[in-house]
């Protein structure tokens, strides 16, 4: 479902953010994706939902060459950034509306796919309000809710979890589990990562230093021990 | 095409709900309107006061027009936007028409207001005033969008506020430039804004088919060529 060859990112200042990276994710598999902070996760996850270009390297998804067809790569992923695209001022019906017309939906079928998708996020009733009065959990719920509109078979998420409180984590994941996609994740906490993912990459300095299921990364080592070796 | 009309519905339908807004944008021009009108009407027209007004508050409003971008670009609405299959050029185009919109309400607000307490142009010469404003709007807005892109957001504000106030001046806002030194007027000619103002102010006066507003209607369009080319590079290439 995604399938990426030696995808590099090399910035104006000369810093190697990604540095020649290869992987592929299986369809319906959950990938969670590992590195300290600036070990190049949302750069590598930038480039993949057409965001940044790369500076060398190639990528399909769902398919679709990440070059030559960005719309069709657009139109078959959902993309959660690590900072969401939550208006805090407007109403969220209004704003769930326009991204499902972008997306080529006409207004009858938008309303019906925003009430599916609300339900299925445990969110109905609250379309009304401004984005400035959800909690931490639900913003992150309404940041899904706008990345599945239009059923992409594939998500990126950006360290959706970061920053909710363990019940609220505990939840996300749930849903994220039984959306039954293609999903990659990045994520600072290991514990679910190892507990929620099916194979984990782990990027250090722009390239991927393991990958795998958790317990082939792990060994006879606890995942946090793992990943301090391998990220040093 | 689809996707522009998609935003410019979406964002009007937003604009028109906050009025005050709207109105507050359009005070300061109103205030020289109200309380400096009639003061120029000793020794002006109105027909001559108020198209300078118009070039005010079009500095004010869609100059401007970069606060609101710079706010959905930090709230991560942008990059939402971005991923969707929607085109980078509608995205801007649909934004910047809004900030058009807007601005031909205020003016309507403000020729209104300048009819009650004065003003006498001909009709037709109004509606090609509003033309140019349309245009005009979507110029500034779009530079607007470019400069709240790339300068850091502490001097946004206080650069634009400042800018504004040259360009104003130059353009003959309060006072025709034929009534400055020399230097001033050759000067005042850097400014596009001169060129508009001054079609504006014949067509505000009735002359239509005259040299004046060919040259208006000429830098207008090719300042909106030049401001949508730098708007639609910065607005594509920013990344969030």
């Amino acid at each position: 479902m995604i399938d990426v060859h030696g995808l590099t990112k090399t910035f104006g200042n000369g810093v190697h953010a990604v540095n020649g990276v290869d992987f592929s994710v299986a369809p319906g598999e959950i990938v969670g994706f590992l590195g300290a902070n600036g070990a190049g996760k949302t750069t590598t996850m930038r480039m993949l939902t057409t965001l940044l270009t790369p500076t060398s390297g190639t990528a399909a998804i769902a398919g679709h060459d990440l070059l030559s067809d960005p719309r069709g790569v657009r139109r078959s992923i959902g993309y959660v950034s690590q900072s969401g695209g939550i208006n805090p001022v407007n109403p969220l019906g209004d704003e769930l509306e326009l991204q499902a017309m972008l997306y080529g939906m006409r207004r009858r079928e938008a309303r019906a796919r925003i009430t599916e998708t609300l339900e299925t996020l445990r969110l109905t009733g609250m379309e009304n309000l401004p984005g400035g009065a959800l909690s931490g959990g639900q913003r992150r719920r309404f940041d899904i809710a706008f990345s599945l509109l239009h059923r992409p078979p594939v998500l990126f998420l950006d360290e959706p979890t970061t920053g909710l409180d363990p019940q609220s984590r505990a939840e996300l994941w749930e849903h994220i589990r039984s959306l039954g996609l293609t999903v990659f994740l990045s994520t600072h906490y290991l514990e679910e990562a190892e507990a929620l993912c099916d194979r984990l990459l782990v990027i250090d300095s722009g390239r991927i230093a393991a990958q795998g299921t958790p317990a082939e990364i792990k060994g006879e080592r606890t995942l946090t021990e793992a990943f301090m070796e391998i990220a040093s | 095409m689809r996707d522009t009309w998609l935003i410019f519905r979406h964002d009007a339908r937003i604009m028109l709900r906050h009025k005050f807004g709207i109105l507050i944008s359009a005070a300061q021009p109103l205030f020289f309107l109200v309380l400096f009108g009639p003061i120029f009407a000793t020794i002006g027209t109105w027909e001559t006061l108020v198209p300078g007004l118009i070039i005010q508050l079009g500095l004010l409003s869609a100059g401007l027009a970069g606060f609101g971008v710079v706010f959905d670009w930090r709230s991560g609405v942008l990059e939402r936007l971005r991923v969707t299959p929607a085109g980078r050029l509608s995205l801007l185009l649909g934004r910047v028409l809004t900030n058009a919109f807007t601005l031909v309400i205020q003016t309507v607000l403000l020729v209104a207001v300048a009819y009650a307490i004065g003003l006498r142009a001909p009709v037709a010469g109004v509606v090609a005033g509003l033309l140019l404003v349309i245009v005009l709007g979507v110029s500034l807005a779009a530079l607007s969008y470019a400069a709240a892109m790339r300068l850091n957001e502490h001097l946004f504000a206080p650069v634009m506020m400042t800018a504004v106030w040259p360009l104003m001046l130059l353009s003959g806002t309060f006072l025709p430039m034929s009534m400055a030194p020399a230097w001033l007027n050759t000067l005042s000619y850097a400014s596009p804004f001169r060129y508009v103002l001054e079609a504006m102010r014949e067509l505000f006066a009735g002359h239509y088919a005259t040299g004046t507003v060919g040259i208006g209607v000429l830098v207008v369009a090719l300042f909106a060529a030049v401001s949508l080319t730098i708007g639609n590079r910065v607005f594509s290439r920013a990344n969030a």
